[in-house]
């Protein structure tokens, strides 16, 4: 028995050896339980990390500056791509073929003429005289600016040729390209063209069909959490309700797509594409969330308010809705504001009843044809430009932006109506 | 328009038949309210909802069968050529009628006949819009006046408008009940009619799948074969992929978190796992099919592996990451309830702590973790935005995770995106699968919730 450790006189060597054997094993034990952590930490870090580092740039825009004459002619014949065009000439006295010409015309975007015309709309006056613009420049031009495009690459490889190269360094020297906040990317609907794409139209439609699905499903969600808790008498049918709606769930959300498709667009006939639609399909999908989490936020009111309330004479029923439901609706609340935050990043069963169509157009009513956020995303993510996997990012960290948004309200109303008994 | 006008009309009505039962009834009784049975605002309910829930139930029920009946007239108003035909040709006229009523003008030049028709339909339907408001109106109108007219100091409103409130009540709590009959018979339905053309047998048995059907005889590659074994290996496959990633990482962050941190690290690790949880789908399908996916596959080509740029792998992983939250939630709640007694029985033996978690815990909490997990391949199947994103479609029978595969989800996607005619075996096939897809993960919540029913330790 060696002196000078902290061994004991009554350890043998094995057990000594057998002591470091399980510590050792602790240790081990306790960093596979870190490294699993670390790494759940470092995946969202990592899809985060890479969402915004390929999205951030998706908020700026390039724009060019064109001097501009509104010729009576021209806007006559609403030719205000010619006035456009001239304007953009006029800088590069030296290209004169028609090559250099039209590689000079790729560098606006396709929407700029439509920009003119709005604002010779808008105020008349603007014709016969000389103006300075600033129009959007096409999504190459976007790209090449933010540095994703570079001059390095064989011209045969990048999307924009030598020459175009040579004239956007040109403009951009004199001060005639400029990358300012991309407003369009909030103002405007769906477009083929990245630099005209927006996600405002997604947003329209997210918050219609958000708004039927949280008329649909709060009342009907808290009536019958109301009934199931405090009301229902506990039987065979009641049970049947209770498990039914753990099923459901559970149900993949697909499934409620092809519910909606087979139902309400096969069998009621409902618009494809519509606000409502969708806000239906939504509604029964959230539905059982916001039963069960109402019927936690009732449980957890004591019965003794219920008792009280019955002593003084209150039916039941007022005592539900005077103190129980009172007293609930934090808990209801937050419960609904998580539902509805599920339900405005779903995605799939809104592709079932077709949501997924290319809509230009800001939706104006329930039944117009609208997509949704996500959906959204999820077409410009199929989209090979460069320029839409920048804006699919943009759209990405707009969606969760709402989400922290309406989670932390969620998180906020917990901690400020939490009470305990 | 009338319909606004009339949610208007009714909304005021209502107001106003509480208002007037309320005046009403304290005047029943000269303002000696004591007299009356219930207080006046139960008589103002009563009266409003004799006011409003009748023309309602109209308005839904013409608003749910207004487009049907209408159809019906116009098309009893065509002549025989037209609507004595096949039930498919019937549907097109009806959508061509439908489509020129709306001002969409059909490519090809419609028959004069047809033209008349959509102007019908419309016509029939503004009046039937203006029926609506004033029959809706009248209704209320009346309801509000017979029902002001019953009241008395001895009416028992207030048990009426409870009863009335308790009856909506059960209503609201039968739509989860009716929300599922409704998914088993339109799932039914369809599946049935998928399943007279094509046999199950194939269906379940079938080796093949090309779900597309030629449009002309002499067509190459487009027999349609609806064998459903490489979805269901596609699935199998993902899923034990994301299970392989989501269970061990799931499972020990939730046992760090409930043994080992302390409440002031747990406060910020919670958090990071329901910020996974809070990601929408699509934004991991994004991730996985333009960052995972081709990291995947130059990791893979460096290592000299031939990997599909739509792995199996890469699909799978990240929806392991996806479900990681959901595993450690669900196993954290199960850890917790085991009693901490159990555990200072253990180290009183002298065991350390992992030897207490993985001989005393874990055992006492595997019910719940079993349960837990069974839920996670419930979701990791239903799952779809992923794998519509990253895994593809090319049905291919493997077991290599680095081959590209496709899932039930996937197809039941792709085959209904876009334009489809209902009745061919393709569309209908998506049925078929979400009917297989539905059971299954039916079948595993059940079985979960029986587990923990039947296993479940009891310590109190």
């Amino acid at each position: 028995m060696s002196a000078g450790n902290s061994r004991s006189l009554y350890q043998s060597d094995e057990f000594a050896t057998r002591l470091q054997r399980r510590y050792a094993a602790e240790r081990r034990f306790r960093m596979i339980g870190i490294a699993a952590i670390g790494m759940a930490t470092l995946m969202l870090v990592v899809l985060l990390g890479s969402i915004i580092s390929k999205g951030y740039t998706a908020f700026l825009q390039t724009e060019m500056r064109v001097e501009v004459t509104f010729d009576p002619t021209d806007v006559q014949e609403r030719n205000y791509a010619a006035i456009l065009r001239r304007g953009l000439y006029a800088q590069f006295p030296d290209a004169t073929d028609r090559a250099s010409r039209r590689a000079l015309n790729d560098l606006l975007s396709s929407g700029a003429p439509f920009a003119l015309e709005d604002m010779v709309r808008q105020d008349p006056s603007l014709v016969g005289t000389t103006r300075t613009v600033w129009v959007l420049a096409d999504d190459t031009v976007d790209q090449f600016m933010k540095g994703a495009i570079s001059r390095d690459t064989p011209e045969s490889q990048r999307p924009l040729t030598d020459a175009k190269i040579a004239a956007i360094d040109a403009l951009s020297a004199s001060g005639a390209l400029s990358t300012g906040f991309n407003t369009t990317l909030f103002t405007s609907g769906d477009s083929r063209e990245p630099e005209q794409a927006g996600i405002w139209g997604a947003i329209a439609g997210s918050a219609m069909t958000l708004i039927v699905t949280m008329l649909l499903s709060v009342p009907i969600g808290v009536a019958a959490a109301i009934y199931l808790e405090e009301f229902a008498p506990k039987n065979r049918w009641t049970m049947l309700i209770e498990v039914n709606i753990n099923n459901l769930a559970a149900v993949p959300s697909i499934i409620y797509g092809l519910l909606g498709l087979a139902v309400l667009l096969g069998f009621f006939g409902m618009p494809r594409s519509a606000p409502l639609v969708g806000g239906v399909v939504l509604a029964l999908m959230t539905l059982p969330v916001i039963i069960i989490t109402s019927r936690v936020a009732l449980k957890s009111v004591p019965p003794s308010i219920r008792e009280a309330a019955l002593g003084i004479g209150a039916s039941p029923l007022q005592s539900v809705t005077h103190h129980v439901l009172p007293l609930a609706m934090p808990g209801i609340l937050t419960g609904t504001i998580i539902g509805m935050a599920r339900a405005l990043g779903e995605t799939a069963p809104l592709l079932m009843i077709g949501m997924v169509a290319f809509i230009v157009d800001v939706p104006q009513g329930f039944t117009d044809s609208a997509t949704v956020l996500p959906v959204q995303i999820f077409m410009w993510a199929d989209s090979p430009e460069r320029a839409f996997s920048e804006r699919t990012s943009g759209a990405i960290m707009v969606l969760l932006g709402f989400l922290i948004l309406m989670n932390g309200l969620a998180v906020f109303l917990r901690k400020k109506f939490e009470r305990r008994w | 328009m009338q319909l606004t006008v009339l949610i208007i009309v009714l909304a005021l009505l209502t107001i106003a038949g509480f208002q007037l039962g309320r005046s009403r009834a304290a005047a029943t009784v000269g303002g000696r309210l004591v007299e009356l049975h219930s207080v006046p605002s139960y008589h103002g309910l009563y009266v409003a909802l004799w006011a409003g829930v009748p023309a309602v139930l109209l308005l839904a029920f013409w608003t749910a069968s207004e487009s049907w009946v209408v159809m019906q007239l116009v098309l009893a108003g065509l002549p025989d050529q037209f609507t004595a035909v096949d039930p498919q040709a019937l549907s097109l006229l009806q959508a061509d009628i439908l489509n020129l009523a709306h001002g969409i003008n059909a490519s090809r030049e419609p028959a004069p006949e047809v033209l008349a028709a959509a102007e019908r339909y419309n016509r029939l339907h503004a009046l039937g819009d203006w029926a609506l408001l004033v029959v809706g109106s009248c209704l209320a109108l009346a309801g509000l006046t017979w029902a002001r007219g019953r009241l008395s100091p001895d009416m028992r409103a207030r048990n009426r408008v409870e009863r009335a409130i308790n009856v909506a009540l059960i209503i609201c709590s039968l739509v989860a009940i009716l929300t599922t009959v409704g998914i088993v018979l339109s799932l039914l339905f369809e599946a049935i009619r998928f399943f007279t053309v094509i046999s199950p047998v194939e269906f379940l048995f079938g080796l093949h799948w090309s779900p597309q059907m030629a449009m002309r005889a002499d067509q190459v590659g487009s027999s349609g074969a609806f064998g459903a074994i490489p979805l269901f290996t596609g699935t199998l496959l993902i899923t034990v992929v994301a299970m392989a990633v989501a269970v061990p990482v799931g499972l020990m962050s939730a046992i760090y978190m409930s043994e080992y941190a302390n409440p002031h690290l747990r406060t910020w690790l919670k958090p990071i796992l329901e910020i996974l949880a809070g990601i929408p789908t699509v934004v991991y399908g994004f991730f996985a099919a333009l960052t995972m996916a081709p990291f995947v596959r130059d990791v893979g080509q460096s290592l000299g592996f031939a990997v599909s740029s739509e792995s199996a792998l890469a699909a799978g992983f990240v929806m392991g990451v996806m479900i990681i939250p959901f595993v450690s939630s669900l196993s954290d709640d199960v850890i917790n309830a085991v009693p901490q007694a159990l555990r200072d029985g253990s180290y009183g033996l002298g065991a350390t702590k992992s030897e207490t978690i993985r001989h005393v815990v874990l055992p006492a909490a595997l019910p719940g973790i079993v349960a837990a997990i069974m839920l996670a391949v419930s979701r990791a199947i239903g799952e779809t935005m992923i794998v519509v994103m990253a895994a593809g479609l090319a049905a291919n029978l493997t077991a290599n995770p680095l081959d590209a595969v496709t899932t039930v989800t996937a197809q039941i996607a792709s085959l209904l995106v876009g334009d489809q005619e209902f009745d061919s075996p393709k569309t209908l096939s998506a049925f078929g699968l979400g009917l297989v897809l539905f059971l299954v993960t039916l079948t595993l919540n059940v079985v979960a919730l029986r587990v923990v029913q039947k296993y479940r330790e009891k310590y109190d």
